[in-house]
């Protein structure tokens, strides 16, 4: 490249030769893109200097304006930057001050995060920096500033980072209004973002877009290539398991390969993998070496000093969960091995790309499965990888409980008209599609709560004005808001601390050691006294209750943890590698790729019962040990069967075929009960068509949503995102149990009285993609509608086996809560006569 | 054996206080045959219109759905008297914010009945303004009913206040119920209202009123289960 670019200004030049580098293609033309206001979307692989990009524009505006002028310029933001990490926003702004720095420019630059202090944040609306660093929350909180409109009046330029990250979620949508907002405000701002590679460019550009009057889309540029990832899959000397999550099998390679390389990121899907894989790899650390764990979980202290040895180099390797997904540079990584599948390709590749920030090297990475299923989505993720294929999920209509946040946050700043505010919210890419009657509710909803019994008129929130405009009706309001900005909710969690039994019989634990950590509520709600369990990479034991806190004791060394329950992922199997996977199954000319012991397997599923086409799916019935199984393969991801499970269940039992249970995995699900299936079938009193009928997907569920955990979790979040009720912070009385139970509450009477309540719509919204996956669930049930093969069986399959046995490993599903009732009655009873 | 149980499960749950027989019921109300009196207790009407004051809108149903429940208890016995045992609003202003529906659906179950508000540490006043008598306790067949239960009391009473709740959880399930909890001379009724939340009948709260253990009634779908203490978990 010439270092002599028009575009480049002298001392950029200068700047850019002393460090022996040249400007890269896209990097001028972010510069040129920005001379012309245009907004620009740039998709470059990691280690191409794409924050710099980002940047370049703005500081050479800021280095102009500086020359030749010799009054001080009056302080006026320039550049807004959005991370979806506050790390990150901190480290991009130590990246930025080198050459600001060595090209001697007089630019301010500050970040802005929860971290930053009262003063400090006001301090910067007085006095506002050049550049500000920031995240979605914090945006969220300046636009609902009363000097939000002089703040961003005069800014020129928006660079939202790592914005494939953001966009697919609630916090997209709430960056999307925050933009738009902005640009209102700012008049004429451009927007760059910053991503890895995506399945639709087209949508990001749209979504760059927001409220900008120049343009439906921002412009691209893509950056082609890098150097083809080295990605490998482990193959272990030991056997392969048929099912389970653990590559216990696998140790002894995983820790060969961590003692080859520098620095390894070995990754994992839940914090309870992370626990056993990094309390298996002491076990085998024979040489000491310096091994961490990271996980979201942990005590934050305890994170900052895993990230502080990680920058200085010092560890050898780090056991990390999805924390570590996104773009920091944490040290010096070249091995990233991803422990079970990686259940996306889009994931895998940005997992990938955390080891090697150079992109003319390639980075190195290891799969490890740890079953033969998840053997067959390795190779399937490889294929993936190999023809650059991305599956990144596809954006949602903004959330309407997100955009309450957002109208009050409008209403916090200055008096609002609706007609202006539907207008800025529509022109946010996420909310195009929005009508004026769910913006009017939704407005409704955060003036008095939106319901059809009007009777809290005289509490109003925000208030008409006699100018047609909404205004907050009181101080307190704003700063209720403030309070609960966000869309972040935490699940309820519990510290986990040091302690021992109480002797007494009414006792809690007692005594107050050291706080380890916090655990998600409903994990602790799975142990009993006496269960022993990994946290912090030790083994513990727990104790009990107390007030909001697990107590535990420490075990002996050498104590076997029990993990008494086991999520075998967050992320579900995506639907493109559920495909491929389907592919792979249905043909046996490329078995051959696969370990013997798996293709071996698929054989003796060819012999013993059936193997699906691409687009069939198998459903085998058989007996066992006096109960009678349904084994059926959807490839549909763990949500999915989960919902499907309970529908099935439903089903059957007012089939009067006695149902009692299922399990699931990503792959299939396993239901049994008393009644002879097989029989059934073959005598015509069962279905399968009719059983696995999309029609399910109507009474059965609207039956099953109202007694659901998980809608009910779901109902919750959008209840605290849309301020219905607060968030709790630390150290407040109100425990997290208190707020599900009172929300469990108010879900029950919403329901019953007033079902096309916006939080309600809300939250269907939300299951329809989220906990319950009730959309792919649907596509799944046309897609095989005519198309299931059945097989009754003597015995279980080899295919069958790897769902089986998830039995016992897995919280069985499928009973209603009378049902529990009614059993634990029956044991006293029995017990009282015996 | 199992048949044996399978036997007594038909039988409707009955208990005894005091020198009193009991039935509780799905709804958390209690009735006394021999009095032909029903008892309910913690309400809790127009909690939701209290937080709407505060700026926290709640659905304004809970009134509404409160008073069906109670109509469901009346209809399952048709009691000759009828007992709210304090806490009937949830703030000391909540009978005058009753909506003039609320008032009739309530007019309506009181009719051709006695009825009784005992005053609670939410409604010092009862239900001011609204037809039955109010009293700060009440003795039925030698069982006092109060609001709050007094600690050492030693004689039969039955209280509120509290808002039991219990825990089972059986296969990976745990299922967390309103609940009866008693130990033959003292029993603590169930919160009724809508809104009310649940103390675990493992609180020291409750445990201290109960020394030697106590059975709990736990509220199901249409009826009530007594399931044993052993299997209880605190929250």
């Amino acid at each position: 490249m010439d270092a002599a670019s028009p575009l480049l200004p002298p001392a950029f030049a200068r700047w850019f030769a002393s460090r022996g580098w040249a400007p890269r293609q896209h990097q001028l033309d972010l510069i040129a893109h920005a001379r012309s206001g245009r907004s620009t979307l740039l998709i470059a692989p990691t280690g191409a200097g794409k924050t710099l990009a980002g940047f370049l524009p703005t500081l050479i505006e800021l280095a102009a304006d500086g020359e030749g002028e010799p009054a001080p310029r009056k302080p006026r933001l320039h550049t807004l930057y959005i991370s979806p990490l506050k790390a990150l926003a901190v480290d991009i702004a130590r990246n930025l001050e080198r050459p600001v720095c060595e090209m001697g420019l007089a630019v301010s630059l500050q970040t802005r995060t929860g971290d930053t202090s009262a003063a400090k944040r006001t301090r910067q609306f007085e006095k506002p920096p050049d550049i500000l660093l920031t995240t979605p929350e914090q945006l969220a909180l300046m636009i609902a500033h009363k000097d939000a409109r002089e703040f961003f009046g005069g800014l020129k330029r928006i660079v939202l980072d790592e914005i494939h990250s953001l966009v697919t979620s609630k916090r997209g949508d709430l960056l999307s209004l925050g933009l738009a907002r902005v640009r209102k405000l700012a008049g004429e701002a451009t927007a760059v973002g910053l991503s890895a590679t995506v399945r639709e460019p087209d949508q990001l550009r749209r979504y760059l877009a927001s409220g900008d009057p120049y343009g439906l889309m921002a412009d691209l540029v893509t950056v082609e290539g890098g150097a083809k990832a080295n990605l490998s899959i482990l193959q272990p000397a030991a056997a392969l398991p048929l099912a389970g999550h653990t590559s216990q099998h696998a140790m002894a390679e995983i820790y060969a390969a961590i003692q080859a390389h520098r620095t390894t990121l070995v990754f994992v899907n839940t914090r309870m993998q992370a626990e056993f894989m990094f309390q298996e790899l002491w076990r085998a650390n024979e040489d000491n070496l310096a091994i961490a764990l990271h996980h979201g979980s942990l005590d934050v202290h305890q994170r900052r000093r895993v990230e502080a040895a990680m920058t200085a180099g010092k560890l050898k390797a780090v056991v990390c969960t999805a924390t570590l997904d996104l773009g920091i540079d944490w040290g010096d990584v070249d091995l990233v091995i991803n422990i079970g599948a990686p259940k996306g390709a889009s994931r895998l590749i940005q997992r990938v790309g955390r080891a090697n920030h150079r992109m003319d090297e390639p980075s190195k990475a290891y799969l490890v499965p740890s079953n033969r299923f998840e053997i067959m989505e390795c190779h399937a993720a490889l294929e993936a990888v190999e023809a650059a294929a991305q599956d990144t999920p596809d954006m949602k209509p903004g959330a309407l409980d997100v955009l309450a946040q957002h109208l009050l946050g409008l209403a916090c700043a200055e008096p609002i008209s609706a007609d202006d505010a539907f207008a800025e919210v529509a022109s946010a890419s996420p909310y195009a599609d929005l009508t004026r009657e769910a913006f009017d509710a939704t407005l409704n909803f955060v003036a008095t709560g939106g319901y059809a019994l009007k009777s809290y008129e005289r509490f109003a929130k925000i208030q008409l004005g006699k100018d047609g405009k909404w205004r907050v009706a009181h101080a307190r309001v704003a700063q209720q808001y403030r309070m609960n900005v966000g869309t972040i909710v935490e699940s309820p969690m519990m510290k986990v601390r040091i302690g021992r039994a109480r002797a007494s019989r009414t006792g809690g634990p007692v005594f107050g050691g050291r706080v380890l950590g916090e655990i998600e509520e409903y994990f602790a709600e799975t142990m009993l006294a006496g269960d022993t369990f990994i946290f912090g990479g030790e083994v513990l034991r727990f104790e009990g209750i107390s007030g909001n806190e697990v107590v535990a004791s420490r075990t002996p060394a050498g104590t076997d943890p029990k993990i008494p329950s086991y999520a075998g992922g967050k992320f579900p199997l995506s639907t493109y590698l559920a495909e491929r996977v389907r592919g792979m199954l249905a043909e046996p000319s490329r078995w051959p790729k696969l370990p013997e012991q798996v293709s071996d397997w698929l054989k003796l599923q060819k012999r013993k019962s059936v193997l699906p086409r691409r687009d069939q799916m198998l459903v085998e019935t058989f007996p066992r040990a006096g109960r009678f199984y349904l084994v059926a393969f959807p490839f549909e991801g763990r949500l999915a069967h989960q919902t499907l499970g309970m529908l099935l269940t439903r089903r059957m039992e007012r089939l009067r075929l006695r149902p009692m249970g299922f399990v699931c995995n990503d792959y299939g699900l396993s239901v049994w009960g008393l009644s002879d299936l097989s029989a059934a079938i073959a005598g015509g009193l069962l279905s399968l068509d009719q059983l696995f009928d999309a029609d399910m997907l109507g009474d059965d569920l609207e039956a099953w949503l109202q007694e659901s955990a998980l809608m009910k979790r779901t109902f919750r979040y959008c209840a605290v995102i849309a301020g219905l009720i607060e968030r709790r912070f630390p150290g407040e009385e109100k425990s997290g149990r208190q707020v599900t139970m009172s929300t469990d509450l108010v879900y029950d009477v919403l329901r019953r009285h007033e079902p096309e309540h916006i939080l309600l719509r809300a939250a269907r919204a939300d299951a329809a993609t989220g906990l319950l996956d009730i959309q792919r669930l649907g596509q799944c049930l046309a897609r095989i509608r005519g198309r299931i093969v059945h097989k009754a069986l003597e015995r279980v399959s080899p295919l069958g086996i790897s769902v089986m046995l998830e039995i016992g490993r897995e919280a069985v599903y499928g009973e209603s809560a009378d049902a529990i009732l009614a059993e634990a009655e029956q044991m006293m009873m029995q017990e009282a006569m015996t | 054996m199992i048949q044996m149980a399978a036997t007594r499960l038909a039988e409707p749950a009955t208990l005894r206080i005091g020198a009193l027989e009991a039935v509780p019921h799905a709804s958390g109300a209690l009735y006394v045959p021999s009095e032909r009196t029903l008892l309910m207790s913690d309400l809790h009407l127009e909690k939701a219109s209290s937080y709407a004051r505060r700026g926290v809108f709640l659905p304004p149903y809970d009134t509404r759905a409160t008073l069906a429940a109670v109509a469901l208890a009346i209809a399952a016995f048709n009691p000759r008297r009828v007992i709210s045992m304090g806490d009937s609003f949830h703030d000391r202003f909540g009978a005058d914010r009753l909506g003039e529906d609320d008032k009739a659906a309530l007019r309506a179950m009181q009719a051709g009945r006695e009825w009784l508000w005992l005053t609670g540490n939410h409604d010092p006043d009862a239900a001011r303004g609204l037809d039955g008598d109010t009293a700060h306790d009440h003795a039925l067949a030698g069982v006092a009913l109060r609001h709050e239960p007094v600690h050492g009391c030693r004689t039969a009473e039955i209280a509120g206040h509290l808002h039991p709740a219990a825990k089972v959880r059986l296969r990976g399930r745990a299922v967390r119920r309103r609940c009866f909890v008693s130990n033959g001379t003292r029993l603590v009724m169930p919160a009724m209202g809508a809104y009310a939340g649940g103390l675990n009948v493992q609180d020291a709260a409750i445990q201290r009123l109960f020394d030697k253990g106590a059975d709990v009634w736990m509220l199901g779908e249409g009826r009530v289960y007594n399931i044993s203490r052993v299997l209880l978990m605190s929250d």
